[in-house]
């Protein structure tokens, strides 16, 4: 009898097997992807369909050989264009992450000091966007920002300007277009650390000599850090790569990686430069989502 | 030094702080004792500067500080909850105040060292708050609302977030401080222990007035009204109708006792008119044989229930009546047995001076 040991029941044994279904689904429609763009990245154009050369050759006697090239990678760095493009698209989401924060922090705070319900009300507020269409919200802009839209329309007949302001198809409208959209990714992060603050802590910074806007310094500000840091990325990550935004607002001089793949992809068809962008582009994202993480996994030892 | 003068406070119409006026002398550790929700808190936030007062006035050492925002104050408050922030460290949480005041850094660290060497967390400068227990984190608050050499220290329930033995250990430290510092200490509690062994002075509040104020023997000994006798420790209270007054003394009749009792009174009060009294249960004598009556008030009963503390037992005796009182009496002598059991026929007696008259 002593010998027994704890088992698991079957049903457990099959629930433990579905949760790792999403995993699955993770591997499969991420890295999958992923490995076949890596693949045309080392290969070399060619004018077939498919536009590229492939990795493996096979000749009469089975596999020949792998012919995989730097080429794509190096042209890269050698030609400036791409680098300006990926620096300029980093400035962008980064201004654009910004403006988000700016914008959302106010409101982030502001709810969170509301009563509970108001909060509530408020939140689905934020959240509301979400039940239209990404691209339907994107375009609805266009009617706005128009020479001969709504907003133009209505300052022209109100007599406040006498021509039409230029405010679509250039980077204004892509800022406002990626403030518009991802501006709930960075509220909600930073509702939730705004939310859980002990009011006491401001109280007590008061007590011992801090005037209102020194306590926010002080106190809100260190401790909302990760909200910050969490809807930073959320906004950041995403813009940087953003193309609906940049194609349907943004000017000629809108320099966005988003929109350089597409041109890559289905104007030049240059497959492998286009992936040699994306997979630089992926290795520049992951690395402060790592270093997010492991901010993270600090903060939670810290606190256990 | 501190002088509250008709402070009152609402709460959209619903009263939380009615009308107190309080006198607090300089060096003293005084306390406001209540219930929850009775306004001490509210009491306590007003005179931290949190909140402000419908109507009344704050003397700080004769300056007028009613409207004076908290971080004007020369008060701390030391928070129930403690409100250590935690993202700084120990050091770092008590030189807080210190900075805000713009003291030189060599003298902020000095200072920090001597409030940690005080409350004796030297070794623990470095740590968060959250690596302390809850008796560390205590002394870190009680060090962070020190450092600034307040002249009132405001105390919410400074003791109540700690274990049963912690707390009577700490208790005596928190009074030996203030007597090694002399700061004014206002501690605000429920716990009428804590209160009776810290204070010099205890206000008891209830539904936002004050009901009494007095050290702790004159509000254990000598409550003026039924709320402060029944909140502050065990009492018996019974009603009774004055049927006569001479030399000093009352002589009522108790008809839920089915007594004729006496109570020494100053006042004279006209014959027919309603008094309560009440009596300690360490005031009565239990006793099997009759006890001489005279200065005494004598009824019999039979005991219901017995509480054996070791120290001391707990009577619980119904008398003829059908009503109950609660008796107890020190076991000063060694013994297995004890001389008085249930359902025995016993006396108890108190003196007639023992008896409180309260008068609402």
């Amino acid at each position: 009898m002593s010998t027994a040991t704890p088992t698991v029941p079957p049903w457990q044994q099959w629930l433990r097997r579905a949760v790792r279904v999403p995993y699955l689904w993770l591997l499969l429609f991420f890295l999958a992807p992923f490995l076949i763009i890596l693949k045309i990245s080392f290969a070399e154009p060619v004018i077939a369909q498919p536009p590229f050369s492939a990795l493996l050759v096979w000749g009469a006697h089975g596999l020949q050989g792998i012919r995989a090239t730097f080429e794509n990678y190096s042209f890269l760095f050698r030609d400036g264009y791409y680098g300006i493009i990926v620096l300029s698209s980093l400035k962008m989401a980064a201004i654009g992450t910004v403006l988000c924060l700016l914008l959302g922090y106010p409101m982030a705070y502001f709810i969170a000091r509301q009563p509970p319900r108001r909060r509530q009300l408020l939140l689905l507020a934020v959240i509301l966007p979400f039940w239209i269409s990404f691209l339907l919200r994107v375009y609805a802009w266009i009617g706005l920002l128009d020479n001969h839209g709504v907003i133009n329309h209505l300052l022209l007949s109100l007599g406040i300007i006498h021509k039409p302001l230029t405010m679509l198809y250039n980077n204004f409208a892509v800022y406002l277009g990626i403030v518009y959209s991802y501006l709930p990714f960075m509220i909600l992060p930073l509702y939730s650390t705004l939310e859980r603050l002990n009011l006491d802590l401001l109280d007590a910074a008061a007590d011992l000599g801090a005037r209102r806007w020194r306590a926010f310094v002080d106190i809100t500000l260190p401790l909302s850090l990760p909200g910050i840091l969490g809807g930073c990325l959320l906004v950041f990550i995403p813009a940087v790569g953003e193309f609906t935004i940049p194609a349907l607002l943004g000017g000629a001089d809108t320099l966005m990686i988003g929109r350089v793949l597409w041109d890559e992809f289905f104007v030049s068809r240059d497959w492998p430069v286009a992936s040699a962008v994306s997979v630089v582009l992926l290795l520049l994202l992951i690395a402060p989502i790592l270093w997010f993480q492991h901010l993270q996994n600090r903060e939670h030892e810290a606190s256990t | 030094m501190v002088q509250i003068r008709g402070l009152s406070k609402d709460f959209n119409g619903i009263v939380a702080v009615d009308q107190v006026s309080l006198d607090i002398q300089r060096g003293e550790l005084f306390a406001i004792l209540g219930s929850s929700g009775c306004g001490k808190t509210t009491l306590l936030r007003m005179l931290a500067g949190f909140e402000q007062p419908s109507g009344g006035q704050v003397l700080i050492d004769g300056v007028d500080m009613t409207e004076a925002p908290p971080y004007e104050r020369p008060v701390n408050l030391m928070f129930q909850s403690y409100a250590l922030f935690p993202h700084m460290t120990v050091a770092d949480n008590v030189a807080y105040g210190l900075k805000k005041e713009r003291l030189p850094a060599a003298q902020i660290r000095a200072r920090v060292a001597e409030m940690l060497a005080l409350v004796k967390l030297e070794t623990l400068a470095a740590r968060k708050p959250d690596k302390l227990s809850g008796g560390q984190q205590q002394r870190v608050a009680l060090a962070r609302a020190l450092v600034k050499r307040p002249k009132l220290l405001l105390l919410d329930e400074p003791l109540a977030a700690l274990d049963r033995k912690l707390r009577e250990h700490t208790q005596f430290e928190l009074a030996n401080l203030q007597y090694q510092l002399g700061t004014t200490f206002v501690v605000v509690t429920h716990d009428q222990d804590e209160a009776m062994v810290l204070a010099s002075r205890i206000a008891v509040m209830s539904e936002g007035r004050i009901a009494q104020v007095g050290t702790p023997a004159e509000v254990y000994e000598y409550p003026t009204n039924r709320h402060v006798a029944s909140f502050v420790g065990n009492i018996n209270l019974i009603d009774g109708v004055v049927t006569g007054c001479e030399a000093g003394r009352v002589a009522l009749r108790c008809e839920a006792l089915n007594a004729s009792l006496c109570v020494v009174c100053a006042e004279a009060l006209p014959a027919g008119e309603p008094l309560c009294i009440a009596v300690r249960p360490e005031k009565i004598t239990i006793s099997r044989t009759e006890p001489d009556a005279t200065n005494r008030n004598v009824v019999k009963g039979v005991v219901r229930d017995l509480g054996y503390f070791g120290d001391q037992s707990l009577y619980r005796v119904r008398l003829t009546s059908g009503a109950v009182l609660q008796v107890s009496a020190q076991n000063l002598r060694r013994s297995a047995s004890l001389t008085i059991e249930w359902d025995d026929e016993v006396y108890l007696s108190w003196e007639v001076a023992s008896t409180i008259p309260l008068h609402s």
